[in-house]
């Protein structure tokens, strides 16, 4: 076999290294952005993607847009929408507005607002919509009586007044009348709470908004209620209090309606976040067509959404460059070459301590289960269904029971590559069958060794910062694991298992 | 220092060739991808070798598909000793050694090596797992092996507990460099893979004597079971066995093979399998390092790897 001189794979090298340099200098020195993160300002970049099946005629697409508010700066927006013509319309109720003359089919319009998250949190006023006056009729129209004297009774003022009302709704063991409403209204009790404001001669609407967690995609708005007092207005999560201390984004401010299609029907809007950090002068002056250079060809010219996809995407190659460490510089020995690396993956979503807990009581269950299907003397194929199966019930299993005694961190075991697992299970007991359990000890412990290792690395901030700001950094991974391929010098366990040769003294 | 590991400036100076090394240098350079289901098919390589005249265990039948399954004990009629493998299975899995048959009132049963009873339903299901491809490369399916037992010399039978001893030799470009004698103990559960507790033994190139025994990686001089003296072994007809071990690369035409063979007491030295990636722990057996020797076969010329078979083992004696 022929093989390439070392001239010119060094060469390779070289260049795939220079490219990369030259690649983070060019997006460090042009686009201003940081290398390493500290003096930067998160930037959020929210997506919304309407997507309607439009009838054949014109077409008019009205919105709500998020305006400056507590917490956040609006930095720039836009929009995406072949063939429309598009304005934000400002004012009370800011808005965006699609329209066009003919159009069918289904439909996808983009709306995008970068935010800085910025720590002035001076009330925006919003001036109060119009009072109105909501019936209901019996038994709830007593009901709501009843529930309004009791929270008015034990209140001072109209913020005070919501949160009796809010609590009431909320109790476990609440009043016959409360039950009544809440099994009635129970998909909208925010809205049922601004009806009984309102009848109490509150100013109160219900308003909607977003939590920023970065990678998100497809969210939904959750509904918030919005109760003034005079020009003051304040905000109440409804459903239970906030325990997370993400970002929150109020995309709509004053109830009126998020979206409206005219000439279309089934219409929906999803949102995806994302989370960058910027120097602040970039933030302030980049605009986002700008980015359409050649040079500039990263993902940050996609839409949110996959973006989003990337971001995760784009750890991969750090994860794989553990494993060849490990494995080459090393030597662990790990049951399926990359399957750590997934299971790291499912670590960043589930956080260490779940994920491995999680991990350790899948293998260990499945490898139990296997044993039984073992004696049933399937074919192959069949057999590694069976575990497929198993590995779902069972982690099934774990979320309902983890979410009945409240461990709801246990929900997260379902972010596991369910598939790799059944492997896995399959790999390791035909090795327990074979080579005993000590070695499904060494192959199961490396391989959990190499996940941690790969999850610490890829769970880095400041490896999140430079893979996704910073295409070069490819380039310089993929230089250093080609690298790694020609090492043919000694592993470090090999160290200790060819310690015999040491010289007796 | 810590006594458990030694420094990689001693391994280079010893010449000890590691895993990394052996897969760039040896495996991927010598040993050509396309020729790999020649070593890790055992049918086919029965076939190849069979054709140039080495000797292998003699082959009583091949089950291909599942339905020969049931057929099985027809197909085993007459036969009380055998061996059944999977074509495709590597590192000794699923072999499965018959010495004997009983019967009682619930039906036949067949003597494993290890004195473990199987039934006639257990074999079928372990036939069956083969095909399916339990035991092969990558989990395709396969087709289950069945040969003759062999029976060792007598000279070897007080070396080994439940298995037959297999001797190994590492052919680079066709000159023998290293060899070992691989010895089943309890531990292994009579099986011959030094990683679960089979005793290795080095051999001298030039002699065939017992250079050095190990276990777990760690020297011993008596088998743990039988309490031999390790180091008096030796291997007869050592040169007829290194020059068959040499003609498996001019049939093959990988240039870096390991081959296990064993001393059938009335065929004589038999070919056992090829292994495309043999270990390394041949050179903890022999303690010595296998790079010092492969570095003289680097330099040889590929006029030098196309001399005959005995003119490359009297060369190979006469450096090692």
């Amino acid at each position: 076999m022929k093989r390439p001189s070392k001239l010119s794979f060094f060469g390779l090298i070289t260049l795939l290294l220079a490219v990369g340099v030259a690649l983070i200098l060019h997006r460090h020195w042009v686009y201003e952005i940081p290398l390493v993160q500290g003096e930067t300002q998160v930037v959020w970049s929210v997506e919304a993607r309407i997507e309607f099946i439009a009838e054949d005629g014109p077409v008019t697409v009205a919105m709500a847009r998020p305006t400056e508010q507590a917490g956040f700066n609006v930095l720039r927006e836009s929009g995406a929408s072949p063939g429309y013509g598009l304005n934000f319309i400002d004012g009370i109720e800011p808005r965006a507005e699609w329209a066009v003359r003919n159009a069918n089919g289904v439909q996808k319009l983009y709306y995008q607002i970068d935010l800085l998250e910025s720590n002035h949190l001076s009330e925006t006023n919003v001036v109060p919509p119009k009072l109105y006056q909501p019936e209901w009729q019996e038994p709830y129209s007593s009901a709501v009586n009843s529930i309004r004297d009791d929270a008015f009774a034990t209140s001072a003022g109209n913020f005070t007044f919501a949160r009796e009302l809010i609590k009431r709704f909320n109790e476990n063991e609440a009043p016959q009348h409360v039950q009544l409403l809440r099994r009635a209204y129970s998909a909208n009790l925010p809205s049922l709470i601004a009806d009984i404001l309102n009848y109490a001669q509150v100013q109160a609407t219900v308003v909607y908004g977003l939590e920023l967690e970065d990678g998100r995609r497809r969210q939904l708005l959750t509904p918030l209620l919005r109760v003034w007092e005079g020009n003051k207005s304040q905000i109440f999560f409804v459903n239970n209090e906030r325990t997370t201390d993400k970002p929150f984004l109020l995309w709509e401010q004053r109830g009126a309606p998020v979206l409206e299609v005219i000439g279309g029907r089934d219409s929906n809007v999803r949102f995806s976040m994302l989370r960058r950090e910027a120097s602040t002068y970039t933030a302030l002056t980049e605009n986002a067509p700008s980015q359409e250079s050649l040079l500039n060809f990263s993902i940050h010219s996609l839409p949110v959404a996959e973006q989003a996809m990337f971001k995760t995407i784009l750890l991969l190659p750090v994860g794989a460059l553990v494993v060849c460490i490990l494995r080459i510089l090393v030597g662990l020995r790990t049951s399926g070459t990359f399957m750590p690396v997934l299971i790291a993956i499912a670590f960043m979503q589930t956080s260490l301590g779940t994920g491995i807990v999680g991990f350790v009581l899948v293998v260990a269950l499945g490898l139990i289960i296997r044993g039984y299907l073992s004696r049933l003397n399937l074919l192959l194929v069949a057999r590694i269904s069976a575990v497929i199966v198993s590995v779902i019930a069972i982690i099934s299993l774990f979320s309902v029971l983890s979410y009945k005694l409240g461990l709801t961190e246990g929900l997260k075991i379902m972010f596991f590559p369910m598939v790799i697992m059944a492997w896995t299970i399959e790999r390791m007991s035909i090795l327990w069958e074979e080579e005993g359990g000590r070695e499904v000890m060494i192959q199961g412990g490396g391989s959990l060794l190499t996940a941690v290792i790969a999850y610490g690395a890829m769970q880095h901030p400041l490896m999140q910062h430079l893979t996704f700001n910073f295409m070069g950094v490819q380039f310089i991974l993929m230089a250093l694991i080609l690298l790694l391929g020609s090492y043919t010098g000694f592993r470090l366990l090999e160290l200790h298992r060819f310690a015999v040769f040491r010289k007796p003294r | 220092m810590i006594k458990s590991l030694i420094s990689p400036f001693s391994l280079k100076r010893l010449g000890i060739l590691g895993m990394n090394r052996r897969n760039r240098d040896y495996i991927a350079r010598y040993n050509e991808r396309s020729l790999f289901p020649l070593v890790d098919n055992k049918l086919i390589t029965r076939k190849t070798i069979g054709q140039a005249g080495i000797p292998t265990a003699e082959l009583i039948t091949v089950v291909q598909v599942q339905s020969q399954v049931n057929d099985l004990l027809d197909l085993l009629a007459g036969y009380d000793e055998f061996v059944i493998k999977p074509s495709k299975g590597s590192g000794g899995k699923g072999i499965v050694v018959i010495t004997g048959r009983d019967n009682d009132s619930e039906g036949e049963y067949f003597r494993k090596s290890s004195g473990v009873l199987l039934s006639a339903d257990d074999l079928k299901r372990h036939v069956s797992n083969i095909l399916s491809g339990l035991y092969s490369l990558g989990g395709t399916s396969d087709v289950a092996v069945i040969e003759s037992l062999i029976h060792t010399v007598d000279e070897f039978t007080r070396y080994s507990v439940e298995g037959v001893p297999d001797i190994r030799v590492i052919i680079c470009r066709g000159y023998p460099v290293m060899a070992m004698i691989r010895l089943s103990t309890h531990a292994s559960d009579g099986k011959a893979n030094l990683h679960q507790g089979a005793v290795g033994v080095g051999l001298d190139m030039k002699t065939g004597h017992a250079v050095r025994a190990v276990q777990f990686g760690k020297a011993v001089t008596h088998h743990p079971d039988t309490g031999q003296d390790l180091l008096d072994l030796s291997i007869p007809d050592w040169h007829t066995l290194l020059v068959m071990a040499a003609r498996c690369y001019d049939v093959t035409g990988l240039g870096y093979l390991g081959i296990d063979m064993v001393m059938d007491k009335r065929h004589g030295p038999l070919l056992l399998e090829l292994n495309a990636r043999p270990g390394l722990t041949i050179q903890v057996a022999n303690n010595a390092g296998l790079l010092t020797r492969l570095t003289k076969i680097d330099a040889l010329s590929d006029a030098e790897t196309r001399l005959p078979a005995e003119e490359r083992v009297r060369l190979s004696q006469s450096w090692f």
